[in-house]
């Protein structure tokens, strides 16, 4: 065991919060500082991790392990691949930005929102740096309560009630988990996830009950269902994004979303695989039928937030459509490839999605902290008014539809060349999604908001101020990188779809 | 048994004994002016009893012709009702200097009330159990009906010994034809007889299970014996019933424990499942309740009882298979996080009732601003009682749920009826949680919180976050203290 830099990065945030405990509530200024201080800190850590793992290696590395509770084996055991570290750096990348962000628009209760956020960024690192199966629940439960009180405290006008419904659906599906975390320990004796998924293996093809089985598959698919979301457990996310305040629907449609895809890729498919590819037709429909939903939805949503929230269960839908086809080829030889490149495909979405929502969800901010309405029907040829505004919307809305160059196209194009092969019915259904998504972006955003006559009540509309675009710069940047050489993304995800993809 | 052996064993007891009538004596002493001390004499008594309980640790031994047991299972629950008597206390030393004039009796009472449970907790002989609940329980009457200018506290304290009179009778009933049948009232000769001489009245087991459990549930507070507990809890006063939500729940346990696995083990089949029940009742009715309750004080009750039906899907599990998951384990953790936890939310709930003299849910609106350290902690013991992470309360609910998932059908029955109903039970905390931090009230002044209750909640808190953090230690302890004299192996 070398450095423990994954100990470092989960619990740099939370030694922040802690220093912003004890200032004084009065001194905001220090407390915004050490905030963004650490969380820029924790960024150099997530970009340490980046560089330092072995891609001709591949594997878990930078592994710690301790004993935390002997009696029952518990560990606390960290641990990271090729789908973890892109994860870790879009949360080190997306946090220094939302206190950034935040420390210019959040004016009351300064002292507990910093807090919170840091809190709530240790929650999300340890989660995507846990490898045991309570240190992953103990992580992923720690996200739920702070982003509770970022709701329910700076959220829009019904802010307790999404407060509340985000809250008891994610611990709804969290007890669901833990009643089949607890069967995977009775089954294999170990909360290992590594050896958990190396002992389930040796039970296939279904262990002696596959109805326990699909019971315990289901109570821990359920839990990263909603959280993805996927249809039908989607309905607490417009709620919850909508009334979030901008830095938290930032985090919440950029991170926390990708918690419930990361849980599929490491425990659900590595420990359920065969049960994973005996369900994989009805995951598919049911990832399907979100790409399509939501993006109808969309059409005929009229506040740009709430639009933009649907949006996020159509995009995630296609990280379900990959990962159930990279499922339901497991054991098939000859679709390995394809299985692989689903995955891949799965993985860069998240990724992407988390750099393309997070800037729209900042943009959301950013024009409704000037004309304090949503309603697209309010707005109309702001692109002469607010030009800067109207760039930085222009590149983040066509990478979310899709547009070659930029960062949606490859993690789309992958999902949909995977599946194509694997699952051709789903697949071609899907790709409905891609020219609903275009209707809407076009039409809904671009046309509603920038295009014709300018309304003359918007006439002295400010464009964006200096930090606001220091805010989303590196955003556009690494959009249209990852848009231009995806290389070294995909190379890293593919040392762990490829090991995955292989595992009947 | 040499007397000075006998002493040694009971000495726990007797320096909880001495310190009653040190309290009595001062009492006396400082009459004319009233003491600013006493409290804390009070409180010295329990931290100095931790002594002798620490120094028995590993002792295994039966004494006064086999009336009590001095075990690690006894310690343990000794050490969780020493703990309680001492957080309650740090909880009432401003509450009854402005409420009573009388506070010396307070404090001599809580003291018998803990004594009295600290004997349940070793009795091992129906006659020294059931003279240790009646002590329990007369204790509790008059601390419930402490406050003798409320009318609420003395309908409490009344109905509180109605429904205790009666159930104490049944229990009583249970007990005689317990003693009938097997011609004996040791806990172990009652086992011996009914597998070996008196096997022919093997049947008067079942019938006899069911009275028993029902004096026990009363104590405990478990549906359907829970109906006192609400109007009790309400009008007591705070601090008491801080203390009936732990200690006396905990002594209940304990002797259920204790008398089920030793006398009535071989009949499990008669009462394990309906026991059970019982729990599956109390967490459905419990929480479904709370949720729709006003005041916080009956809130709570409500939820008590639902957590005392948790801590029985621990036992019926253990009992219906000991080989599950880390066995009884589970509701001896439970206990150890529960006392910090629910003791620490009623510090809470004492602490905002000094200062705004309110019980009210509605009340709490907007506490951040007027308390930031009383809202935060509430919140935190509320986030406990919920079970999220690092808090013990996460801890303890994995604990009796492991277990349950192993046990077969019904086993898993009652697990999924505890994290349903811990889904519910969430919704309510929440909305205190919510009134506190959500809101906010313009022109509310801050609220002054009595040093010894932020003590009181500081201790409460860092227990409850570092078995949160690293439970270890406790588990340990717990599993080194599931060993009862007389159980089967």
């Amino acid at each position: 065991m070398g450095f423990p830099v994954l100990t470092l990065v989960t619990f740099m945030p939370l030694l922040g919060a802690l220093i912003v405990l004890l200032l004084p509530a009065a001194n905001t200024r220090a407390i915004k500082q050490v905030a963004v201080i650490t969380a820029l800190v924790t960024l150099a850590l997530g970009v340490i991790i980046w560089a330092a793992y072995d891609r001709g290696a591949g594997g878990l590395q930078l592994q710690e392990r301790a004993a935390w509770i002997p009696s029952i084996g518990v560990d606390y055991h960290m641990g990271v691949d090729g789908v973890s570290v892109p994860l870790i750096l879009l949360t080190t990348l997306l946090t220094p930005l939302c206190l950034w962000y935040s420390s210019f628009t959040i004016r009351e209760r300064v002292k507990e929102f910093f807090f919170l956020f840091l809190l709530l960024e240790t929650g999300m690192l340890g989660t995507f740096a846990a490898l045991d199966l309570v240190l992953f629940y103990v992580f992923w439960e720690l996200g739920l309560v702070p982003m509770y009180f970022l709701i329910g405290v700076w959220g829009g006008a019904k802010r307790e009630y999404a407060a509340i419904k985000f809250f008891l659906y994610t611990l709804t599906g969290s007890v669901a988990m833990l009643l089949g975390f607890l069967y995977v320990y009775f089954s294999t004796g170990t909360f290992s996830i590594p050896d958990a998924a190396a002992s389930m293996e040796a039970m296939r093809p279904f262990g002696a009950n596959f109805t326990v089985v699909s019971l315990a598959f289901w109570g821990i698919f359920l839990a990263f269902a909603i959280k993805l979301p996927l249809w039908p457990f989607h309905t607490w996310l417009p709620d919850a994004h909508t009334e979030a305040p901008t830095a938290g629907s930032v985090i919440l449609a950029g991170v926390l979303l990708k918690l419930g895809g990361y849980g599929f890729v490491r425990i659900l498919l590595p420990v359920f695989p065969s049960a994973f590819r005996y369900w994989a037709p009805l995951v598919a429909t049911l990832a399907v039928i979100s790409i399509v939903y939501g993006a109808l939805v969309c059409i005929a949503q009229w506040d740009l937030k709430r639009l933009i929230a649907y949006s996020s269960v159509s995009h995630m839908g296609y990280v379900m459509l990959g990962i159930a086809a990279a499922a339901y080829a497991l054991g098939t030889p000859q679709q390995a490839t394809s299985g692989a490149i689903a995955l891949n495909g799965a993985v860069l979405q998240m990724f992407s999605h988390g750099l393309i929502t997070g800037s729209l969800f900042f943009l959301v901010g950013v024009i409704y902290d000037r004309a304090h309405t949503r309603d697209l029907r309010a707005f109309g040829g702001l692109g002469s008014i607010v030009p800067y505004f109207y760039g930085f919307m222009l590149v983040a809305a066509f990478a979310s539809l899709g547009l070659p160059g930029l960062a949606g196209f490859w993690a789309e194009f992958m999902v949909f060349r995977g599946a194509l092969a694997i699952m051709p019915v789903a697949a071609v259904v899907g790709g409905l999604g891609i020219v609903f998504t275009a209707g809407y972006i076009l039409w809904k955003i671009m046309q509603h908001v920038f295009l014709g006559p300018p309304n003359e009540k918007w006439l002295k509309l400010p464009d964006m101020h200096s930090w606001e675009i220091i805010t989303l710069a590196p955003l556009m940047a690494s959009i249209v990188l990852v848009g231009l050489y995806p290389t070294p993304l995909v190379n890293i995800i593919n040392t762990a779809a490829a090991a995955l993809s292989e595992l009947l | 048994m040499p007397a000075s052996e006998v002493l040694t064993l009971l000495s726990p007891e007797l320096v909880v004994l001495v310190g009653i009538a040190l309290v009595l004596a001062l009492d006396l002493a400082w009459r004319d002016q009233p003491g600013r001390l006493l409290p804390f004499v009070a409180l010295a008594v329990p931290v100095v009893a931790v002594g002798p309980v620490a120094a028995l640790w590993g002792r295994r031994e039966s004494l006064l012709s086999g009336m009590m047991a001095v075990d690690p299972f006894a310690l343990y629950f000794k050490l969780i009702l020493l703990g309680a008597a001492a957080l309650v206390m740090l909880g009432s030393v401003r509450y009854f200097q402005t409420r009573a004039g009388r506070q010396g009796e307070f404090y001599l009472l809580l003291l018998l009330a803990t004594l009295a449970a600290m004997l349940a907790t070793s009795a091992t002989d129906l006659i020294s159990i059931y003279l240790a609940f009646e002590f329990v329980s007369l204790s509790c009457y008059v601390l419930v009906s402490y406050l003798r200018g409320s009318r609420l506290s003395s309908e409490a304290g009344l109905k509180y010994f109605l429904f205790g009179a009666v159930t104490s009778a049944v229990m009583l009933y249970g007990m005689s034809l317990l003693y009938g049948a097997a011609g004996t009232t040791s806990l172990e000769g009652i086992a011996k007889a009914l597998r070996g001489p008196a096997a022919s009245l093997r049947w008067l087991a079942v019938p006899t299970a069911v009275l028993l459990l029902a004096g026990f549930s009363f104590k405990i507070a478990i549906a359907p014996f829970h109906q006192w507990a609400p109007d009790a809890y309400q009008g007591a006063p705070t601090p008491v019933t801080a203390f009936l939500s732990v200690g006396s729940k905990m002594a209940g346990i304990a002797v259920l424990v204790r008398v089920m696995v030793v006398a009535m083990g071989d009949f499990q089949p008669a009462w394990a499942r309906m026991l059970g029940a019982f729990a599956i009742v109390s967490m459905v009715l419990g929480n479904l309740v709370a949720a729709q309750q006003t005041d916080i004080k009956r809130m709570l009750a409500y939820s008590s009882i639902a957590h005392a039906g948790y801590i029985m899907v621990g036992f019926v599990t253990f009992v219906l298979d000991p080989a599950a998951f880390t066995g009884l384990n589970g509701v001896l953790l439970y206990a150890g996080v529960y006392l910090f936890t629910n003791i620490g939310a009623f510090l809470g709930v004492i602490a905002f009732e000094e200062a705004t003299g309110s019980t009210t849910i509605a009340d709490y609106e907007g506490l951040i601003r007027r308390s930031p350290f009383l809202a935060a902690l509430l919140a935190y013991f509320l986030l406990s009682l919920t079970g999220m992470p690092f808090t013990g309360g996460m801890f303890a609910k994995f604990f009796v749920f492991a277990p349950a998932i192993q046990a077969g059908s019904f086993g898993f029955l009652l697990a999924a009826v505890g994290v349903a109903t811990s889904i519910v039970a969430a919704f309510y905390y929440l909305n205190v949680v919510r009134l506190m931090f959500f809101r906010t009230v313009e022109g509310a002044n801050r609220l002054i919180i009595p040093g010894a209750v932020r003590v009181g909640l500081a201790i409460a808190a860092a227990a409850t976050l570092l078995i949160g953090l690293y439970p270890q230690p406790l588990i340990s302890l717990a599993s080194r203290s599931v060993v009862m004299l007389g159980a089967l192996p």
